[in-house]
């Protein structure tokens, strides 16, 4: 058979230019099969093996680009639709109107008194839902007690078991996520001192102002204290103290937003003007 | 690698075209599912809290 072969390669030289390819295309196989019925060469071991080995790493190259889309990306995706399921969940939970209603005596602003302070629910419980106009006009995210990462991960902001509920005189402590996972605080570093923070609970609604913000580093535990960065101090005032990564796409530092409650209001006096259409929207009336 | 795997699945060509889809698909839900979540705790922009605070 092999002899019949070559005869066939050699006589291929006379042929006419036409089949002239495909006896080429033989002759240079011929060698080959041989080759390979026998044990493959060191040579082809080494090819097999760079090969399979730049597959591998093109592999995890892929992986890695996708992991990177999964986190920038389909994070927030998954995060968004939870956290406004959670918000909508709750809106429609509560009573009261969802419009502001008009004081009786719209000369005097009215005095609702010593804000409402609720138990803090147990671990991975709503607490409320934070409107920060300055972060958009659809700007709701939900509250839930704890900052694990099963709480940040996907629920949102999550509040420091440590520290006080909203309204009580100290420290209302709460941490987001900057990129990821529904990106909660990206914008912290927009807010202008003057901002408008809301936060409404089941009893009401918590207007806090926005001060300043501060970078520290990740040790910093006495932004937490009942008076920010001031061990010891008694507090008269509530804080609402918000905890996030910086700089973006980085965790080398925290920054802290500090705001302070300016007034409250109960649930049966619905919701400030400013944030009035959206309670609406979020409980479904709108 | 990819080649042996593709050669040695069974079927016409368009039958190995749709499973090596499928396996494609397939390892796509195994990363999103299992794989990326576990490799997030590498990364580090995903720490938003102040130090020793609780990690209940």
């Amino acid at each position: 058979m092999a002899q019949q072969q070559t005869q066939q390669a050699a006589a291929v030289p006379g042929d006419g230019a036409g089949t002239g390819t495909e006896g080429t295309r033989r002759a240079g196989r011929q060698p080959r099969p041989a080759g390979r019925k026998g044990r493959p060469s060191t040579g082809d071991i080494v090819r097999k093996v760079i090969q399979v080995v730049g597959e591998l790493l093109v592999t995890a190259g892929l992986i890695l680009l996708l992991f990177v889309a999964w986190e920038l990306w389909w994070t927030n995706v998954e995060a968004d639709a939870k956290q406004s399921q959670a918000v909508q969940g709750f809106a429609k939970s509560l009573a009261g109107p969802v419009a502001p209603v008009a004081p009786a005596n719209p000369a005097a602003p009215p005095d609702y008194g010593k804000p409402v302070v609720a138990e803090a629910p147990a671990h991975g419980g709503m607490i409320g839902i934070m409107y920060i106009p300055r972060f958009g006009p659809d700007y709701s995210r939900p509250i839930i007690e704890g900052t694990g990462s099963d709480i940040l991960d996907t629920l949102g902001l999550g509040h420091y078991g440590t520290t006080s509920m909203p309204g009580a005189p100290g420290n209302f402590a709460v941490a987001g996520h900057r990129q990821t996972h529904g990106a909660v605080l990206d914008n912290i570093h927009l807010l202008v001192p003057g901002d408008k923070i809301y936060v409404q609970t089941k009893d009401g609604y918590y207007t806090y102002v926005f001060r300043n913000n501060q970078i520290v580093l990740p040790s910093r535990t006495d932004v937490l204290l009942p008076v920010p960065t001031q061990p010891g101090a008694v507090p008269t005032q509530s804080y609402l103290t918000m905890t996030s990564c910086n700089p973006r796409f980085g965790a080398q530092e925290r920054i802290i937003a500090y705001s302070v409650l300016e007034s409250w209001q109960p649930a049966s006096a619905g919701p400030p003007q400013d944030i009035a259409k959206q309670v609406a929207q979020t409980a479904g009336k709108g | 690698m990819y080649g042996w795997i593709f050669r040695h699945l069974p079927g016409p060509l368009w039958v190995r075209i749709l499973t090596s889809a499928a396996l494609v698909a397939c390892a796509l839900v195994l990363m999103v599912q299992f794989l990326f979540p576990w490799m997030s705790q590498f990364t580090t922009f995903t720490d938003s809290t102040i130090g020793s605070a609780p990690q209940p």
